[in-house]
């Protein structure tokens, strides 16, 4: 979807509020939502795609005056209603209100080697990668209602293809309950194809995109 | 939101810090979330993983050759010799900086970030300013990060839109030669290993490397 999320390329964002070796928390809040996602992500009752899909489906105004652990919560907020976990009013009140879900808690004891197992999306090919490394590409323009992965400002672009990363799981399918995975590549974007003249200096962007974003060139 | 009071008595409490508290208490009553996991949670993340593991691949890579061909044919095996694996890690891809390319990792749709290897990545690195300007104009962050680069370096700007995270094995600093792994590590800081920085050099560097 096009999403307040997909800001590649947008110029009005201001100073990167640089800090050499800030802590990763900046309020106790930020420590609570960080690992009250982890572990209501752990339940299972959504994928990592869900999760971003729900942050980018924030409308825009909540989204860029949002910090970044805001933008946690509310999607959480959101995936905890859609997912029948919590109601509206259990919400505003805080408390049980009925009966939760049936589902396994994550337990403290688990915690380093859920961390460590991670959740892997490669899956085995069903036929040979499409491209070849060297090989022309263009990045398809499209505009998907649902999650994709495809930035704005590649869309349309042509590419060559620079690495073949393996068969990955698909966000657009796994965003959405499928599990259609597809052939992963880098993209090398030149800056004149991306920006034309205003592109500054010598340079490339590597975009990762799956098979079906791509057509030959 | 206010944010100009700093006394941590719970009856001044930001709307939001109130709203987390909520949640977190009716997710726990619901019987969904373990408090203890949560404690265990942010302790992984704020004491326990952080860019000192990079590092130590890093000075790896550098100091042994049959290192650094593992780290290149397969990332996420070479770096789960350290027992850096599992989650935001789950693929790696090692990116080297040479004299013509200077790699430079960002995630523009959200945060993508290498967990194992790097910890949860900082503010900036999550936030519209950086994800935006990294792709269309990679020299001038660059700049405000205080690296300076000839014209002629390709800078080859990683965009973090898939499950492969990407690592920056910056250049190895000039008179480090015979320095030992540990003396080395010291040298890699986070930004150099996201390409916002370079390592430091031995002489600028005033730890306690031995």
């Amino acid at each position: 979807m096009n999403g307040a999320h997909d800001v590649g390329g947008m110029q009005s964002f201001g100073k990167i509020e640089i800090e050499a070796d800030g802590p990763n928390f900046h309020a106790d809040w930020e420590r609570r939502a960080f690992a009250l996602t982890l572990a209501a992500g752990a339940l299972g009752q959504w994928t990592l795609d869900q999760s971003r899909h729900a942050r980018e489906s924030l409308e825009p105004g909540l989204y860029y005056t949002s910090s970044y652990y805001r933008i946690w919560l509310e999607a959480l907020e959101r995936l905890l209603l859609d997912a029948g976990m919590v109601t509206e009013e259990e919400l505003a009140a805080g408390t049980p209100q009925g009966a939760p879900l049936p589902t396994a808690p994550l337990r403290a004891k688990d915690v380093p080697n859920r961390m460590k197992a991670g959740s892997p999306v490669d899956r085995p090919p069903e036929a040979d990668p499409r491209f070849a490394v060297g090989g022309a590409v263009r990045a398809k323009t499209m505009h998907p209602q649902g999650h994709t992965r495809l930035p704005r400002y590649a869309r349309g672009k042509l590419g060559t293809i620079a690495h073949i990363h393996g068969c990955h799981l698909l966000p657009d399918s796994h965003a959405h309950g499928g599990d259609r995975a597809e052939w992963l590549y880098s993209v090398a974007f030149d800056h004149q194809e991306l920006w034309g003249p205003d592109a500054k200096g010598k340079g490339i962007v590597m975009v990762d995109l799956w098979e079906s974003y791509l057509e030959p060139a | 939101m206010s944010d100009d009071h700093t006394d941590h008595d719970h009856s001044h409490l930001d709307p939001i810090d109130l709203r987390v508290r909520a949640l977190e208490s009716l997710l726990i009553e619901k019987g969904y979330v373990d408090p203890a996991a949560l404690d265990a949670l942010v302790d992984t993340y704020e004491t326990k993983v952080g860019p000192k593991n990079g590092a130590r691949i890093v000075a790896r890579a550098w100091s042994d050759p049959a290192y650094l061909q593992r780290l290149r044919k397969n990332a996420t095996a070479a770096i789960a010799e350290f027992g850096f694996t599992g989650r935001q890690g789950e693929h790696m891809m090692a990116v080297e900086n040479t004299e013509g390319v200077h790699n430079l990792v960002v995630c523009t749709l959200c945060s993508c970030y290498p967990w194992p290897v790097l910890g949860l990545p900082p503010t900036w690195y999550k936030s519209p300013p950086y994800r935006s300007r990294a792709v269309i104009d990679p020299r001038g962050v660059l700049a405000d990060f205080g690296v300076a680069l000839p014209d002629d370096t390709e800078i080859r700007v990683w965009d973090s839109t898939s499950e492969m995270r990407y690592l920056v094995i910056p250049k190895r600093p000039n008179g480090t030669d015979g320095m030992s792994e540990d003396a080395l590590a010291d040298l890699v800081t986070r930004d150099s290993m996201i390409g916002t920085g370079l390592a430091l050099a031995p002489e600028t560097h005033t730890g306690d490397a031995s």
